[in-house]
């Protein structure tokens, strides 16, 4: 049977932060699971997104993924390292004061010789029509083994405060 | 001060440090390339939006119902 253990647990304070990064990540466990909850202090445009950096690079990645935005269905396909979309703090978009994300990043055999997959299972929330639910397929083609997450804005924008991520590894998976 | 937040797993440790020079301007460059990169994803979504409504009017027009043209999609 599959054992979550908490390795690490940050929430973002006064001010936001550029980013949160999860270092010198042992390799004891099976797989790894980021649970976040974030939100964008962007004010410009309409909606932020999550990135996610691999042993502080965003290079050789890929995803696919498939959505819903409240007024369409959508797929996507990009060589970027985004995990879905983030509301922010104003902009044309409207997002609920104190809204955040709800997302899981699922890395399995994170510490193997191959590439590496990430399962997203991310939503938005806001009071409004426009909310993001996205189904992510993401690869990070190479075989280092990983050591370090980092999250943080697409657009470059802090992370909002009270934004928030722990990182599970998981053994007997 | 725009800062990072570091979190070693190994000894709990959690460093907020300011960022350096090169993350201030890595952060910028990332900034205009997401402004640019949305504002393709809004016009696309936005054509598409557009095209799809055209496309029912001009079913209405030939008489399908709203149920008729609903159907097309499903």
């Amino acid at each position: 049977m599959a054992t979550f253990i908490k390795i690490a647990s940050v929430t973002v304070g006064a001010g936001g932060a550029a980013n949160i990064n999860f270092t010198s990540i042992p390799s004891t466990y099976t797989d790894l699971i980021i649970m976040c909850s974030l939100r964008s202090e962007r004010t410009t445009g309409g909606t932020d997104n999550i990135r996610l950096e691999i042993n502080g690079s965003a290079a050789n990645r890929t995803f696919r993924s498939i959505g819903g935005s409240g007024a369409a269905a959508y797929s996507e396909t990009d060589t970027t390292n985004f995990i879905g979309y983030l509301p922010q703090d104003d902009g044309t978009t409207g997002w609920t004061s104190n809204t955040f994300t709800n997302t899981s990043i699922y890395i399995p055999n994170y510490a193997g010789s191959n590439n590496k997959s990430l399962s997203v299972d991310t939503t938005t929330e806001n009071n409004a029509t426009t909310s993001y639910a996205d189904l992510v397929a993401s690869l990070w083609s190479q075989t280092n083994a990983i050591t370090s997450l980092t999250l943080k804005t697409g657009s470059g924008s802090d992370l909002t405060q009270h934004s928030s991520a722990t990182l599970y590894g998981i053994k007997n998976s | 001060m725009t800062t990072a937040i570091e979190v070693n797993c190994e000894t709990g440790e959690v460093i907020e440090r300011p960022l350096t020079t090169e993350e201030l301007a890595q952060r910028e460059v990332d900034a205009a390339a997401y402004a640019v990169a949305e504002a393709e994803r809004e016009a696309t979504e936005a054509a598409a939006q557009a095209a799809k409504e055209s496309a029912q009017a001009k079913l209405a027009a030939l008489g399908l119902t709203a149920e008729e043209i609903a159907a097309l999609s499903k």
